[in-house]
């Protein structure tokens, strides 16, 4: 390994160069369409992603709509609500979340934090954007197909999912389970990237503790994503078999309508095990990367190195590690050997522990630093709050017999949005507002920056901390309507309450949509260095940083990522590219 | 899931390893200053980014294949599960794709020598013995429906012919690669770059070549008399 | 500077809500009060360290907020800090832990006594099925399954000719005696949930699954498929009456075997003949 070291050294010549091995565009075409470089590919991920996050957004209105006020809105029919929330979850967790975190802000930030010129195989990288096109808009024509989308909810369970009574059964699930099977080999292509990148791109002196904890989450959550992924491709490509080819991987002998059906001893428990030993790593791959943007913007603008940095990589490689061996905590009531429990529910509270290790730095990081209340700021702390209700709430849930009585709860549901819908999002709203500057070198708007944090932040509580407290009376999830059942007429009026906020959420969301047009435009000029950061990626010698990144000389890296506030320091923060040894100290 | 998460064991132990030479428990706040310089731009370490890459795509292709077997004895203890009869014919498959990987690792040493006449002879020898592998699965395959034993026959048929295809497909995935190298050796292309794809093609022999004796295994033991 | 102000809203907000909100768990009528109770010491943990962890967050935004001349402190690392809170969490985890590890066993330890009933799920409807006279469920197959025998009993086993069968009409259970629930289905994942009952479990085709409880409270309790089974998910209900044991008897005269409802006027057995 690297030898560093102690105590203040020269200045290094620079990393040499010759002629950076690059495929320089040529025309506009292989610039901006089939491009080569990263941020391209990073930019073209997250408009695909945001814009069939739209898609999953007026699908959460059209639900909302018929729970809070269900009889009102003939179009709804139980059919096409089952087939908006099974899209909407997909959606959400798949093609927006993960797509985003890593196809997005994977590509973008990879290379330009540990000082490298692009992924090691840009070819490759290129590729892996156009499969997961390709699959969006397999997804996406499933709305047009014959019999809509599918609606056996995002968990596609067998052996409902492919059978008469639920929607889609005939082209939908299909379709989504072939867009799947293109997501992961996209994905796949994409992932080998960030992770070689990262093991081989580091420029000189990035030594992995000296790596700010953004590529940290990122490259953890990839080799999670890598390895669990798999589990997702052999279930949906066995469904697809039992649906296509009359295979019985997961069909038991079933009475299908009065119709009996030629299928014998399957097991529906087989296909839950596949699903869950992807679905749960599938939670952290989308949360580590978040915890590791959220260290970052919190440590930024509190001027403040990040408290415990070992302590937080720790976490984040423990809670990898961990999440592997948690997924049938999902399945405490799903009729597999209930001795299992003890286990899971065991090695699902002890992740706790190194969960709430990662709280309490962000928090100890605000204690005693010079907390700028910047746009990011704002969304970093706002996720503390809803990823703590969230995270803490999962303690009920992870606890095999709390979960008894709140498994399929609207309890659930909220769980799940605050701690990987509401809290992710926030971070990549954060993230938008801190790295925009940079993408494009203008400032995204303050005033309107302020009025979608409030909105969203206190509008995205207000929803999800009540419907806690439907799954606590025994409001179900996935249903349609509630109908005249006794002990839950008291939800209805909760529920209105909740569809109305969500309405204006998802209004709010427009104005940040607006802002990041208007500002491509009419932003102040950000200058390379806005929020005066020590992480390579403002050290560019342009911005946007050109393909390349660096000009003809790599950086050389000095420190780690968090020297604010170095005491004797000129100034509060010092680059992790510069060499004088200032600190007094 | 035992195959899965044994499989995945060993994995996390390559990364714990890994991990553990990586100073972890340095105080990164404490250290200045730029180290030694890399062996090279973008290729930080000894290893060839190319190699690397197909390490961690290698991890990625055995959890498939781990996962498939966790499936498969999962499925099996289901109470309708009839063993399979297999056909005598994945025997000469086996010595098939056992002679592409030694051709192959012939090849590596070849190129290592930079003995062109016999790293083409070995390339060829590898690609052939590899296409009439995978022509001997297809065989198999029909030998199995003459005898009536379709996909939808049974659970243990399905999962043959699933494993099966999905282990063919990675091989004729590699064939492409090789057959890229084979045209690039033919016409002499520079020696370093034909090395290494011929190395990479050589790992990724072996890996499928382990794959398959694992899988064949598993099918032998579990299989039923014959048809 | 607001922030600090309304995180503090929050968090107050938050635990008002908890204690004045009507919206709450139905009253208990089983033997699952432990895990009532359970839930109970999960709120008061995790609120309070909900409510410390914002409170706190709030104090230091207020503290430390940006001020002209204002310097962070430079300081990396605590490890007696850190350890510290470790272990409170860990001894956190664990109170929660450990009452709910032996409520779970006490779930999954059936009790040797309890009767056994069973119940079938199918798109979108329940059926039940009690023991007759003999004490015991005869055997059944989904390959019987036929518009008279619903339910794919085996019509050659005599344990199950006398077995009761309902059919479209809601289960009565007598009170104060603990039952096994058996669960089957004839098609897809369904899920056997009473809110009053607290205690759930799926039901898959082609395997039985259980759970136990006894019913503590006389009444009509609403039956809700808790796992998405099709369109009809939501119109999935049933009723369950617990009543006391002479009015369980009483019920239990009134209601048909087996035999009943597969003799029809001929005499002959339904579905024997193939």
């Amino acid at each position: 390994m690297v030898d560093i070291a102690r105590g203040p050294t020269d200045l290094v010549p620079p990393a040499e160069v010759e002629d950076a091995e690059l495929y320089h565009p040529k025309s506009w075409i292989t610039k901006y369409v089939f491009s080569q470089d990263a941020k391209v590919i990073a930019i073209q991920y997250s408009l695909t992603a945001m814009a069939i996050g739209l898609v999953a957004l007026v699908l959460s209105w059209l639900m909302r709509l018929q729970l809070g006020f269900p009889g009102y809105f003939s179009f709804i029919s139980p059919e096409s609500y089952y087939q908006f929330i099974t899209m909407h979850g997909m959606i959400m967790v798949i093609y927006l979340l993960t797509a985003l975190f890593l196809g997005g802000f994977g590509n973008y930030l990879i290379p330009l934090m540990i000082g490298a010129r692009d992924m090691v195989f840009p070819y490759v990288n290129m590729l892996s954007y156009w499969v997961y096109l390709l699959a969006v808009l397999v997804l996406v024509a499933s709305f047009f197909a014959p019999g809509g989308p599918t609606g056996a909810g995002w968990t596609l369970y067998p052996p409902q999912a492919i059978l008469s009574g639920t929607p889609g059964s005939g082209w939908g699930i299909v379709l989504m389970l072939s867009s799947l099977i293109l997501f992961i080999i996209g994905f796949t292509m994409g992932g080998l990237n960030y992770v070689v990148t990262v093991l081989q791109g580091r420029t000189r002196g990035m030594t992995l503790m000296r790596m700010p904890l953004t590529i940290w989450g990122i490259f953890t959550a990839t080799v999670m994503a890598l390895l669990a992924f798999p589990a997702l491709f052999v279930g949906a490509v066995m469904l697809l078999f039992d649906r296509l080819l009359g295979t019985s991987f997961f069909m038991p002998a079933i009475v299908e309508m009065g119709q009996f059906l030629e299928r014998d001893g399957g097991s529906p428990i087989l296909f839950q095990h596949l699903f869950w030993f992807f679905g749960h790593p599938e939670v952290y791959i989308v949360a580590l990367p978040a915890f590791g943007i959220v260290s970052d913007l919190i440590s930024t603008h509190a001027r403040r190195n990040i408290f415990g940095y070992r302590m937080m990589v720790w976490a984040i490689v423990a809670i990898g590690a961990l999440s592997f061996i948690v997924w049938a905590h999902h399945m405490y009531v799903s009729g597999m050997n209930p001795y299992f429990g003890f286990f899971f529910a065991t090695t699902t509270l002890i992740i706790a522990v190194p969960t709430a290790i990662k709280v309490y730095n962000w928090i100890l990081t605000l204690w005693r630093g010079d907390i700028h209340l910047t746009v990011p700021m704002l969304f970093a702390l706002g996720f503390v709050v809803t990823f703590v209700n969230g995270g803490l709430t999962g303690l009920f849930l992870g606890n095999a017999v709390v979960d008894v009585p709140l498994s399929d709860t609207m309890f659930v549901v909220a769980h799940f949005h605050m701690v990987m819908g509401v809290a992710p999002i926030l971070v990549i709203l954060g993230a938008i507002y801190h790295w925009y500057p940079k993408i494009t070198g203008r400032m995204l708007n303050d005033a309107l920056g302020k009025f979608h944090f409030w909105v969203t932040f206190l509008g995205a509580y207000a929803i999800f901390f009540p419907m806690h407290y439907l799954g606590l009376m025994g409001v179900p999830r996935r249903y349609f309507e509630l109908g005249e059942t006794i002990s839950l007429q008291e939800s209805h009026s909760l529920n209105a309450f909740i569809t109305v906020v969500a309405l204006l959420v998802g209004f709010a969301q427009m104005v940040f949509l607006f802002n990041l047009g208007w500002s491509l435009f009419r932003g102040r000029e950000a200058g390379s260095n806005p929020w005066r950061a020590t992480t390579l990626e403002w050290q560019t010698p342009d911005t946007p940083p050109r393909h390349g990144n660096w000009g003809k000389e790599l950086p050389v890296v000095y420190r780690w990522a968090y020297d604010y506030s170095v005491p004797g320091a000129e100034q509060d923060f010092l680059p992790q590219n510069q060499p004088s040894p200032v600190r007094s100290g | 899931m035992a195959v899965t998460i044994i499989f995945l064991a060993v994995v996390g132990s390559v990364i714990a390893w890994w991990l553990s030479r990586q100073r972890l428990t340095s105080k990164p706040w404490l250290e200045e200053g730029a180290g030694e310089p890399p062996a090279g731009p973008g290729s930080g370490g000894p290893i060839p980014a190319a190699k690397l890459g197909l390490w961690v795509f290698l991890a990625v292709v055995g959890s498939l294949f781990a996962l498939f077997i966790s499936a498969y004895s999962m499925r099996m203890h289901m109470g309708d599960w009839r063993p399979l009869s297999l056909p005598d014919l994945l025997w000469v498959n086996t010595g098939l794709l056992i002679f592409s990987s030694f051709a192959l690792h012939r090849a590596v040493l070849a190129a290592r020598r930079e003995d062109g006449g016999n790293l083409e002879a070995a390339l060829l020898a590898g690609t052939v013995s590899a296409a009439g592998f995978l022509i001997g699965q297809i065989l198999a395959w029909r030998q199995m429906a003459a005898g009536g034993v379709f996909l939808a026959s049974s659970p243990a048929a399905s999962f043959f012919y699933l494993i099966t295809a999905v282990h063919g497909l990675h091989l004729a995935g590699g064939l492409v690669a090789l057959t890229r190298a084979g045209i690039r050796v033919a016409r002499g292309g520079g020696t370093e770059r034909t090395r290494l794809s011929v190395e990479l093609c050589a790992v990724y022999w072996h890996f499928l070549l382990l794959v398959w004796v694992v899988l064949f295994a598993l099918l032998l033991l579990t299989r039923g008399g014959t048809h | 500077m607001y922030i600090a102000l309304i995180l503090v809203l929050i968090a107050a907000g938050s635990v008002l809500f908890h204690f004045l909100s009507p919206w709450w768990w139905t009253p208990i009528a089983s033997n699952w009060r432990y895990i009532d109770d359970t839930i109970v010491v999960t709120f008061w943990i995790t609120g309070i360290v909900f409510t410390a962890v914002v409170l706190f967050m709030a104090y230091c935004i207020f503290r430390y907020r940006h001020r002209p001349g204002r310097q962070a402190v430079y300081e990396p690392e605590s490890k007696r800090l850190e350890w510290w809170l470790t272990i409170v969490t860990a001894v956190g985890v664990v109170a929660m832990l450990a009452p709910g590890l032996v409520v779970w066993n006490q779930f999954v330890t059936v009790p040797d006594d309890a009767a056994e009933f069973e119940v079938v799920g199918q798109q979108w409807q329940w059926t039940f099925r009690l023991p007759g006279e003999d004490g015991r469920l005869g055997a059944s197959d989904i390959r019987n399954v036929t518009f008279e025998n619903p339910l794919g009993l085996n019509p050659d086993d005599p344990n199950g000719r006398d077995d009761i069968v309902v059919i479209a009409d809601d289960l009565h259970l007598p009170v104060g005696r603990p039952v096994k629930v058996l669960l089957r289905s004839v098609d897809v994942l369904h899920d056997f949930y009473v809110p009053e009952f607290r205690a759930k479990m799926d039901m898959i085709p082609g395997t039985v699954t259980y759970f136990w409880f006894t019913p503590t409270r006389t009444g009509r309790f609403e039956i809700l498929c808790f796992e998405l089974c099709g369109s009809g998910h939501p119109y999935m209900r049933g009723g369950v009456v617990v009543e006391p044991e002479s009015d369980f008897q009483a019920w239990l005269g009134q209601q048909r075997t087996f035999a009943e409802l597969s003799l029809p006027n001929d005499g002959e057995i339904v579905g024997a003949a193939d």
